[in-house]
């Protein structure tokens, strides 16, 4: 009986178990290289206890935090949506069924607010990801003082988005911004980059720009340096310019690079908050006199703390989460292809 | 042998990693009991009670050196103040902490956009202050927006905005216009049209590259806070499209907004703060608060050249008010530093400081800004304009989302109008559906 369940669980050791006269136990703990029986102290029940429940003891932190702050919130979000909830009467929670939701896509804010988001997005991720790649092209050079040039790149990053973007809501201004001054010299009309459509989403935009490319540059950069050079090296025997190189041998090599910064980019610029917020001045949260700058992340924050109404607010959280999962799914189904193109 | 410094290894993580977390909780532990920690069982270490005081904007508190003076008075007691200066930051905070009955400060300020939510929604968790004080000191009708229907006060009235208007005379004169502050007055007296009129008037010889006023929204506001309805009726229907003083009121900063006479900045903007620094408009309507404001803003490029003469009509633009929270572990010595903080006395020293308007009455007879203020605005008896405002303002009617209907007419009918080229009427459209979203219609 015992014999055979072993063999059953260990098949590895089945022929040492079965030829020996011992019980079969033993052979099969022999096999794993834990100590023979008899000797089965509390010592070794507790290193073999200490195996199993170290490292779920050393990942606990990350996961109690987590489940703290961000699982119980987010199912609390949850049950909001699905309520009539007022930020002045938090206790009072009246059951409005899908009610918030159905508001939400009858409402001209939010597809004004996800269109936005959308724009900008677009407008800010895709010239900040090919600026991106060209800076860590360049510093991918033999340069003097490479570091130097690293660090700077990274500074913007370092700086926070308030300070940033109050510096760039003084150059935007519309009476007196450095930007309108400079237009001014070559003969340009000033714009007033607040309040137009396009010309307030190209500054917010560019507030974006300023603070991600370095950062991009330098995962770039990263993966660069991790390509083989003798692949740039045959390259150069077949003939191919740097430019030619630069298209046939890095782009490809830096595929899953660019994929992982495409990632992470359209989730930030899902997110989009702080920038458009803070570009706005005092109220900013309505992005604009026409909320023509307004992001999905704003509008949220408008619904729930200027107005005051958390149902709503709540419903909004959880469409821009399955947003993004959505982004997920479409970046699980590319990263599919591009494993097997490969 | 192998055995031992591996585990002992791991056990070191396991010490890192534990030190870590508890680290972490003792942050958060601290961060949310620190107010409350310090008052466990009436005082900390040295005996001491601390008293925090939670504000917006500045109170003038600090500056008149209030807290100094009541903690010499009161060698048990400390007093910290925090600031948040934004208000659309401030009292969703406030609101939440209220109803989560911990984190509050010992006193809350509460503004007057605010107080119908506070009174309506938040009346039990207040203390009633109506029992401790003298409810006469105060203006009845800052009283009555602080209490509740069954009768408790739970704010004790701080400053009021009685409006007057300030002007730079030095531009005024540039555009050839009167400067004498009181035939100013009676030029526009009574009627708001007459002031828009005047500003065409400076528009047509104004200095290079200044306007009349700095926004619309700055006469939208004045004029509104001179009618009595304004977003709400007295059995607190929302009455907005249909309110005489909305109505008035959007008119009068139309005329403004589709003319050329407005520098189209947004108040409390950077670029507003600006304006006043490099002179760029000639007017801007004043409550009493905006009185330090234009001082701290101009700097010495407007002193002397800054004067103030009375509005078209007498309005009341602001002004707050200090509760107690239930929350606050410390009631009895809360409540008594609120009392001593709104006491005509203390408003009148707040005055001397900062311009901010007593809201109580007997504080009027001895009220006299710094010389330097005065010297700022020309020697204009402030005190005798705002009291004259004061004494004449009609009692508001507010309503619970007075403060995001308010908005929505401003930055987003208004500004839509002034500068983004719309028509009044595609303006009032936007802002009504705007409105319709606030209100959940």
């Amino acid at each position: 009986m015992t014999s055979s369940k072993q063999a059953l669980a260990h098949p590895a050791s089945s022929a040492e178990a079965a030829s020996g006269d011992e019980p079969g136990a033993a052979g099969g703990a022999h096999g794993r290289g834990t100590p023979p029986p008899g000797t089965t102290s509390w010592r070794s029940r507790l290193y073999r206890w200490d195996m199993k429940a170290s490292p779920y003891a050393f990942i606990a932190p990350f996961f109690i935090v987590f489940g703290a702050f961000s699982l119980v919130p987010l199912l609390y979000t949850a049950w909001y949506s699905l309520h009539n909830v007022q930020l002045s009467d938090l206790d009072n929670q009246k059951w409005a069924g899908l009610d918030n939701y159905q508001n939400l896509l009858s409402s001209d804010f939010f597809w004004n607010a996800l269109g936005n988001t959308f724009t900008i997005g677009v407008i800010s991720t895709v010239p900040q990801l090919m600026m991106a790649i060209g800076l860590a092209h360049l510093l991918n050079y033999r340069l003097r003082g490479s570091t130097v040039w690293r660090v700077v790149m990274l500074t913007p990053y370092a700086t926070s988005v308030a300070a940033a973007t109050l510096v760039f809501v003084l150059l935007y201004s519309w009476d007196g911004g450095a930007i309108n001054w400079a237009l001014g010299g070559i003969g340009i009309d000033p714009v007033n980059w607040r309040e137009s459509d396009w010309g307030s989403q190209f500054a917010v935009s560019s507030i974006v720009i300023w603070r991600w490319t370095g950062y991009n540059a330098l995962i770039y950069l990263a993966a660069m340096q991790a390509i083989p050079s003798d692949l740039y090296e045959s390259a150069s025997i077949d003939g191919a310019n740097r430019w030619q190189q630069f298209i046939h041998v890095t782009i490809p090599q830096l595929r899953p690079t660019i994929l992982f910064t495409v990632v992470v980019s359209t989730i930030g610029a899902t997110q989009l908050f702080g920038e458009p917020l803070l570009f706005g001045g005092v109220s900013g949260s309505k992005g604009g006199s026409d909320h023509q700058y307004q992001t999905l992340g704003l509008y949220m924050y408008d619904q729930g703390w200027i107005i005051g109404n958390l149902g709503k607010a709540s419903a909004i959280a959880w469409s821009m989460f399955l947003i993004l999962v959505i982004v997920a799914v479409i970046n699980l189904v590319f990263t599919r292809r591009l494993r097997k193109s490969q | 042998m192998r055995t031992s410094t591996r585990r002992s290894r791991r056990l070191s993580a396991l010490a890192v990693a534990a030190a870590l977390t508890t680290g972490l909780l003792a942050g958060c532990a601290e961060d949310s009991d620190d107010p409350s920690g310090s008052n466990e069982g009436g005082g900390n270490a040295n005996g001491k009670t601390t008293l925090t005081v939670g504000t917006f904007g500045v109170f003038g508190y600090k500056q008149a050196g209030l807290y100094d003076e009541y903690m010499k008075l009161h060698p048990d007691i400390t007093i910290k103040e925090n600031v948040t200066t934004r208000t659309d930051v401030y009292w969703p905070k406030t609101l939440t902490r209220l109803q989560a009955g911990s984190g509050t400060d010992d006193i809350q300020a509460i503004e007057v956009g605010n107080v119908t939510e506070a009174v309506q929604t938040q009346g039990d968790k207040f203390v009633d202050l109506g029992k401790d004080v003298d409810k006469s000191q105060w203006l009845d009708w800052k009283n009555a927006q602080a209490t509740t229907a069954d009768g408790k006060l739970i704010g004790l009235g701080t400053d009021i905005g009685p409006m007057a208007i300030c002007y730079r005379k030095d531009l005024f004169q540039k555009a050839g216009l009167e400067t004498d502050r009181t035939k100013l007055a009676e030029q526009w007296k009574g009627d708001w049209g007459k002031y828009v009129d005047l500003g065409k008037q400076y528009m047509e010889k104004a200095p290079k590259g200044t306007k009349f006023v700095d926004s619309a929204s700055s006469v939208y506001n004045a004029v509104l806070n001179g009618e009595s309805e304004r977003y709400y009726d007295k059995d607190g229907n929302v009455v907005w499209d249909k309110s005489a003083g909305v109505k008035k009121a959007w008119n009068v900063s139309m005329e403004v907004a589709t003319s050329d006479m407005s520098a189209k900045l947004k108040q409390f903007d950077k670029p507003w703060d600006q304006g006043y620094a490099n002179g760029t408009f000639a007017t801007v309507a004043c409550p009493a608060w905006m009185i330090g404001y234009i001082q701290e803003k101009s700097g010495d490029s407007g002193k002397g050249k800054w004067d103030v003469a009375a509005a078209p009509t007498a309005s009341n633009w602001g002004g707050s008010f200090i509760g107690v929270p239930t929350a606050s572990k410390h009631q009895k010595e809360a409540v008594e530093l609120a009392k001593w903080l709104t006491a005509p006395e203390q408003q009148a020293k707040v005055f001397a400081k900062q311009a901010s308007f007593p809201s109580t009455p007997s504080a009027y007879s001895g009220l006299k800004p710094a010389t330097e203020t005065q010297a700022f605005f020309s020697d204009a008896p402030i005190t005798e304009i705002f009291s004259a405002s004061a004494e004449t303002i009609p009692t508001q009617i507010f309503g619970v989302k007075d403060q995001p209907i308010n908005t929505a007419i401003n930055d987003i009918g208004i500004l839509q109008v002034e500068q983004k080229g719309a028509s009044p009427d595609e303006g009032w459209d936007a802002a009504s559906e705007e409105i319709k979203d606030v209100l959940g219609q």
